[in-house]
């Protein structure tokens, strides 16, 4: 009877269960933790359900998460700060034709390999000649602009800022980005052997990293970009405000921490919206017929493709939209921390976390995504207060300067990790299905 | 004269000594990853942390050595020790096997399931090797560090640039040729080496043929553990140790395999050397080459790269790209063993 009670309300007894860790967390730890952990937990989640699209509707393994979601983050720098005027005048000119001249290197090489298509090795060596002309031309504009720019004032500035537009729309824009470059990692590696998709992305991720960290002109790289507009109000402005005091002493409270629980509150706000409408559209989409097809496409190529199915192109527009939705995520991600820190990303082990998220909530389920994406991140904000705890109390026999036992608390960080990838691999050994399966026509 | 000489010196010196070496490491690499390709048929991205595991091994050996005052003379000790690597970083590798990849294995699990699963071994292995060793530097040279040095050679010859040859760099190639020569020996010569490519041409055929696959598989794993180490060692001498760089590696060492054609030994040896010359020679600075090679009073005023280094890791991708794009199947197209 217990057992028939969970195994039918499954999904509101997991999603009870994780509402009262976050709630234990903020009796313990208090609410302001549990709000931050909660809105990391959301932004998660989005980032799953993107991943999930991939992996589940379509079994397109991504390995490079981190990469779009870092082009999100520079979405968020390019559309919500500032513009620096004086740097636009020293060489925005000069990017700008540079910029240009890429684009026409871009349409003179596909024109070139449209007319010459028919022998190969001639047009590999005129398309090989437009873009080595092009590069070297725009080099010429390029770095002296780029110098010019990154000698404006580079202590504060020293790069082009952005449009000065609300934060807010860096979010679709955000994934506009990351789109774009799904697009064309896309069109590369997909309709080859599988693993191909999975070193492609590993590349380009690393490339889009590489790239934000050096190109200072746009992004500053490791001084990183401090002080991005809030789409949420200031804490220093809610605690002269006289209604916020008022709110504060009815929830009884300190100003300041209220402030902060306020603010948090509201990204959470923001953050709920933007997952409620994604998990209406992608639910709807997998139940329509677009949904089962993609589905038929994942578990048989072949007998999808004999169905007239253009397998390829299917593939290319989930792996696209996927990445947009991770591209989203990572300017709210880049929003809610208030600054963009291209170091921050670590190609690989955020791109894993993501992925075990996906695989230990249920991939092919949304619901088992995003729960994956809570579940995931609270474990592994929580598993480093619980690991010190661990081996403090394994090793509390020993001296407090012991070496072993130092050596032991130091490595924490590390076992953190290892731990992901054991829990990975009993994950697909045991419960290959996650803790909310797909649901499948015929098992129901 | 002298000017094309020096230059030819130059390019010597700072491309082609360079870029052999490194090749040589990419190739043993790559050779690990397409063998495993070839007859488990799955990328492995535990590969560079596998690398790691046993250098880590042979640098314990190392030390070992060096306490107890063995050394190997000009040569670095670590040669000495790298059976004991070889054989942590087989013993992993058959264990992680028999407890990991058999059960999916034995399920049929496409290579994408094996794929995640070796990206989990990844992070299990790096884990434990940043637990016993530590993220940290480690340099483990010892002996001679040059074989010829820029001073002598500029004596002996009279030119203004200097070609130094490392001792590590020569190690390398050597050390890379003998592996490569014997492994070929094996696939080519003997009985199992034989098996092993016919289980990797064909499974159905060889299991009816009466190839034991467990023992095809069991010798697999004992070449890439060893491959591996290898290639990992002459790495960790020629730059130095530390676990992330070696997580760094996985990419130019993929590119190498699928830029030679994934599967085959031949094009992974051959990708290596492709992907460390490009990545070096599109980085690297002509300024002084130009400079020899123009006529006098001619100074470039840029650095003449067409690259900056930073974008190092860019080129071995692009390269993949270009491949992925004309010939999906690499130089040396074919999967077989």
């Amino acid at each position: 009877m217990n057992q028939s009670f969970f195994s039918r309300n499954r999904v509101p007894v997991l999603y009870a269960g994780m509402a009262l860790l976050l709630v234990i967390v903020g009796v313990g730890q208090g609410w302001s933790v549990a709000l931050s952990i909660l809105n990391l937990c959301l932004i998660s989640a989005i980032m799953a359900l993107g991943v999930n699209m991939q992996w589940g509707y379509a079994g397109l393994f991504n390995v490079g998460v981190m990469g779009f979601a870092a082009l999100g983050g520079l979405a968020a720098v390019l559309v919500s700060m500032p513009p620096v005027d004086e740097a636009q005048v020293a060489g925005g000119s000069g990017i700008l034709i540079g910029m240009l001249i890429l684009v026409a290197t871009v349409f003179a090489s596909t024109f070139v390999w449209r007319v010459f298509g028919k022998k190969k090795s001639t047009a590999y060596w005129m398309v090989f000649g437009v873009i080595a002309v092009g590069y070297a031309l725009g080099r010429v504009f390029f770095l002296p602009s780029v110098d010019a720019i990154e000698a404006v004032n580079p202590s504060v500035s020293g790069y082009l800022g952005g449009l000065g537009l609300p934060i807010l729309l860096a979010w679709p824009v955000g994934g506009l980005f990351a789109a774009g470059a799904a697009y064309v990692i896309g069109k590369v590696a997909l309709g080859l052997r599988s693993d191909y998709l999975a070193i492609a992305t590993l590349g380009i991720s690393e490339i889009i990293l590489y790239f934000i960290k050096n190109e200072e002109w746009l992004t500053r790289g490791v001084k990183n970009v401090n002080g991005l507009p809030r789409p949420v109000p200031y804490e220093v402005d809610l605690q002269q405000a006289a209604w916020f005091q008022q709110l504060a002493a009815d929830w009884g409270m300190p100003v300041t921490e209220a402030s902060s629980i306020f603010v948090k509150l509201c990204y959470a706000g923001l953050f709920i919206v933007v997952i409620a409408l994604l998990m209406y559209l992608a639910e709807t989409a997998l139940k329509s017929p677009w949904g089962r097809m993609m589905r038929a496409i994942r578990d048989n190529e072949t007998a999808s493709a004999a169905m007239g199915k253009d397998v390829v192109k299917r593939h290319l527009i989930i792996f696209v939209i996927g990445s947009a939705v991770i591209g989203m995520a990572g300017a709210m991600l880049t929003t809610l921390d208030g600054q963009f820190t291209p170091v921050g990303y670590q190609p690989l082990r955020f791109t894993f976390l993501i992925w075990v998220m996906v695989i230990i909530g249920g991939s092919g389920n949304n619901w088992g995504a995003m729960l994956g994406g809570f579940f995931i991140w609270f474990f592994w904000i929580e598993a480093e207060p619980i690991g010190l705890w661990l081996i403090d109390a394994l090793t509390s026999f020993m001296e407090n300067d012991h070496p072993l036992r130092l050596h032991l608390m130091d490595s924490a960080a590390h076992m953190r990790l290892m731990t992901v990838g054991i829990v990975l691999l009993v994950a697909l050994r045991y419960f290959p299905t996650g803790l909310i399966p797909e649901k499948t026509a015929r098992k129901a | 004269m002298t000017d094309l000489l020096n230059a030819l010196v130059l390019l010597g010196n700072f491309l082609v000594v360079p870029s052999l070496t490194y090749g040589s490491q990419l190739a043993l690499g790559a050779l690990g990853v397409t063998l495993v390709y070839g007859v488990l048929r799955f990328s492995n991205f535990a590969h560079g942390e596998t690398m790691a595991f046993g250098t880590m091994f042979t640098i314990f050996g190392t030390w070992g050595l060096q306490s107890l005052g063995v050394s190997a003379g000009p040569l670095p000790t670590a040669l000495l020790a790298l059976p004991l690597g070889i054989a942590a970083a087989v013993a992993l590798s058959v264990l992680l096997d028999k407890s990991v990849y058999k059960y999916h294995r034995e399920r049929k699990a496409s290579p994408v399931i094996f794929l995640i699963v070796s990206i989990g071994l990844m992070f299990f292995i790096g884990g434990l090797v940043r637990f016993i060793i530590g993220p940290g530097d480690q340099i483990f040279f010892d002996g001679t560090r040059f074989i010829i040095s820029a001073r002598d050679f500029k004596q002996a010859t009279g030119l203004e640039e200097g070609l130094a040859i490392k001792m590590t760099q020569a190690v390398t190639i050597v050390t890379a040729v003998i592996v490569v020569a014997a492994m070929f020996w094996f696939l080519n010569k003997t009985r199992t080496g034989k098996s092993m490519r016919a289980f990797s041409d064909n499974e159905n055929l060889a299991l009816l043929s009466g190839i034991n696959p467990d023992r095809v598989v069991l010798i697999t794993w004992i070449l890439v553990g060893t491959l591996a180490t290898v290639a990992g060692t002459l790495y960790g001498l020629d730059k130095s140790f530390k676990p992330f760089s070696y997580m760094q590696l996985l990419l130019p060492i993929f590119a190498s395999a699928i830029v030679g054609g994934v599967g085959n030994p031949l094009g992974a040896i051959a990708g290596g050397y492709v992907i460390a010359f490009s990545e070096i020679a599109v980085t690297f600075a002509y300024k002084k080459v130009v400079t020899y090679l123009s006529p006098e009073s001619f100074e470039p005023e840029s650095l003449v790269q067409l690259l900056g280094t930073d974008y190092k890791i860019a080129v071995s991708f692009i390269i993949l790209v270009i491949v992925l794009i004309v010939r999906p199947t690499g130089i040396f197209s074919g999967k077989t063993l």
